[in-house]
């Protein structure tokens, strides 16, 4: 069983997801905020490969993209840096992109690789479902990599069905239809919308994500759903002057 | 059938792109799916508009009452007469109003948002002229309207900045990047994203993800099929030669789209070399690009070794983008198309070429379709014909190439 999957098993609500930009803020930063996440209690934890154009982000996440591209950020850096992780992290790490840097790198490679550095997940906001069954679908099973698809409140209940069906990790609920970005609280629309969902009763586990920030806002999605995402918010966080480890945990503690 | 029909086959307008949005591997919609329902949302509504006699009625009056269709074909003895080769015809794109090709597809995007009861039409823009053209078709349609203009281009193509806030828009300014086409696309995405529900993104040019690049080509189709009656009313046969400038290809692809099944019509499609080839000094995708995704579609596309798109550069804003229509990338491939280049100064000759022969000042991205042409006469026999399509006039760009260019031309 991968480590999503036994997470989800062991723990039913209130799973934290963090959310940070690879090479942000220093191209050398992604392994100590990894640790730290982990020391600090965080449940799973996603890591976005940089991209110039990403076009379901919003401007915390670009800025922190921009930065790590200037930083000389690259996929190949990235499996650098996370090619011992495993003998430090144990919890779920996903990694978040967009297709085009993937393809470029190649597919092949970037398979193996993620086996190699033990990597559970993958989010790809732009792999059209229909892609993902006829390419993709069999060569993630066969290395127990979980692809995890965003649904938002525009998206139909049969796709929403079908989505279910596909995902063997969690499905990530895009609270709004909008970019990421901390926008505070949850309105009543937003609640019909994650009502709907929880009445759907599905299968696989729901993380709701984009405009969680704090600590109640962190709460209130997770009465709604397993657990909440938060990344501009904790990206914001670790941006601040001072130690990486100290922001981290200091954020982290905010939110549980 | 013989393989040779079957291939012209597959290339008439009516069999591209596939049911999802493919021009053989290209195109296609790779976005997130917070676009996805309102990209098939705008899909069946399109599908059906276009069969509707009403709309296709209304599109017809606006074209000609509003848009002063159909344009004119216009023969450039002198210009010819000088090169001493081939014939050079335009077909005046420049003379619509608004100034440019792209109130084609903008009355057909402004009608589609309206039906689909929009409150507002959002857009990008390079050298403005998309701009200004839905701009307009907003204030006609009664709709609001917002535009993305990255700041490079908002200095350089003022004039129609002030035309856009003239016209009621409200012009948007971004500042990312190196502030041009593709970052203002970026951010009109990025608008579309927040509010999808009461906004529609007309999309500039035959780009983005399906059915984007289907529909603007479409509404752009009506120039390839006046000049194939015209050029054949004027010279009793088809043309020998198509010129047009691509930038994201919709006036290219408008007039290519009549006449993609005639094999004995040669086909040109001219991007802008910019200053050189070399790496982020010029905007031809084609030429040098490589398969990629950018803007949730599948073409060629200038990148990185790390699969970002390229830095682009060319003094014609309309054709600084490092990606392409996809119809474009497939007729790249099957080879019925030829994608050549045009530098900076050649366009600038043909600019100033063009307006002191016959009177005419083009826009500096047609330029680079006049500037192909001009070279390609010089090879043929006088009895063979070019046609170009002049996509839009200068004045936009007059300051401009006064400001850099004008002393080389004896204006001080
Ligand atoms: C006059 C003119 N021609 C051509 C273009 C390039 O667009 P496309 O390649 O879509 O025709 C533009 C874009 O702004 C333009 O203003």
């Amino acid at each position: 069983m991968n480590r999503i999957n036994q997470l989800f098993e062991n723990k039913k609500n209130n799973i934290l997801t963090v959310y940070f930009t690879a090479g942000f803020p220093e191209l050398n930063d992604t392994l100590t905020i990894l640790k730290s996440a982990e020391e600090a209690g965080a449940d799973i934890v996603e890591i976005g490969m940089p991209f110039s154009d990403p076009l379901a982000d919003g401007p915390t996440i670009q800025a922190s993209g921009d930065k790590a591209l200037e930083n000389g950020m690259s996929i190949a850096k990235l499996f650098e840096q996370l090619k011992d992780m495993r003998k430090e992290i144990s919890i779920p790490v996903l990694l978040m992109g967009y297709l085009n840097p993937v393809h470029r790198y190649g597919w092949d490679k970037f398979l193996q690789q993620c086996e190699y550095c033990g990597i559970d997940g993958l989010i790809l906001p732009d792999l059209p479902i229909e892609e993902y069954k006829s390419d993709f679908k069999d060569k993630f099973e066969k290395i127990g990599l979980s692809n995890v698809f965003l649904i938002t409140p525009q998206t139909p209940n049969e796709r929403i069905r079908m989505i279910d069906e596909l995902s063997t990790g969690f499905i990530y609920m895009v609270s709004s239809a909008s970019t990421t970005g901390a926008k505070s609280g949850i309105t009543e629309e937003q609640e019909a919308y994650f009502n709907r969902i929880a009445q759907m009763e599905l299968k696989s586990p729901v993380q709701i994500g984009f405009g969680i920030s704090d600590r109640g806002s962190f709460n209130r999605a997770c009465e709604f759903a397993d657990g909440a995402i938060i990344g501009s918010a904790f990206i914001k966080a670790i941006q601040k002057s001072g130690s990486i480890d100290v922001n981290v945990k200091n954020f982290i503690s905010s939110i549980k | 059938m013989t393989v040779k029909e079957d291939k012209l086959t597959a290339l008439a307008v009516e069999n591209m792109p596939d049911e999802n949005g493919f021009f053989g591997e290209y195109g296609g919609r790779f976005i997130p799916p917070a676009l996805e329902s309102i990209m098939e949302e705008i899909e069946q509504a399109y599908l059906e508009i276009r069969k509707d006699p009403a709309f296709i009625e209304e599109l017809a009056v606006l074209n000609k009452h509003f848009t002063g269709r159909p344009s004119p074909v216009y023969h450039c003895k002198a210009l010819s007469e000088a090169i001493g080769g081939g014939q050079i015809y335009l077909k005046r794109e420049d003379l619509n109003h608004t100034g440019a090709h792209k109130i084609n597809h903008c009355l057909g995007e402004a009608l589609l948002a309206k039906r689909l009861g929009k409150k507002k039409i959002i857009a990008e823009t390079g050298a403005g002229q998309h701009g200004v053209a839905l701009a307009t078709a907003a204030a006609l349609v009664g709709l609001e309207c917002d535009i993305y203009m990255g700041e490079v281009d908002i200095a350089k193509e003022y004039p129609n900045v002030v035309r856009m806030q003239i016209l009621g828009a409200k012009v948007v300014p971004v500042g990312h990047g190196l502030k041009t086409l593709k970052e203002a696309v970026d951010a009109a995405f990025e608008a579309y994203l927040a509010d999808p529900v009461t906004q529609l993104y007309a999309i500039g040019s035959v780009v983005g993800p399906h059915p984007f690049p289907m529909m603007v080509r479409d509404f752009q189709s009506i120039i390839g099929r006046e000049a194939r009656e015209q050029i054949q009313e004027m010279t009793g046969k088809l043309p020998d030669n198509l010129v047009a400038c691509v930038g994201g290809g919709s006036n290219a692809i408008g007039l290519f789209s009549a006449f993609l099944q005639d094999e004995d019509v040669n086909i040109y499609g001219v991007e802008p070399s910019g200053s050189s080839l070399n790496y982020g000094e010029h905007a031809a995708t084609l030429s040098l690009g490589t398969p990629g995704l950018i803007h949730g579609f599948k073409s060629y596309v200038l990148q990185d070794d790390e699969g970002n798109p390229a830095p682009v550069n060319t003094i014609a804003s309309g054709l600084d983008y490092p990606g392409v229509g996809p119809q474009h990338s497939y007729l790249k491939d099957v080879e019925r198309v030829n994608y050549e280049v045009i530098n900076n100064d050649e366009a600038i000759d043909a600019f100033f070429r063009l307006s002191r022969e016959e009177g005419i000042i083009p826009a500096i991205e047609s330029s680079h379709a006049v500037a192909y042409a001009m070279k390609l006469a010089a090879t043929l026999d006088r009895d063979q014909t070019i046609l170009i399509n002049l996509s839009g006039r200068g004045d936009k760009d007059i300051d401009f190439v006064v400001e850099n260019y004008g002393k080389k031309y004896g204006i001080e």
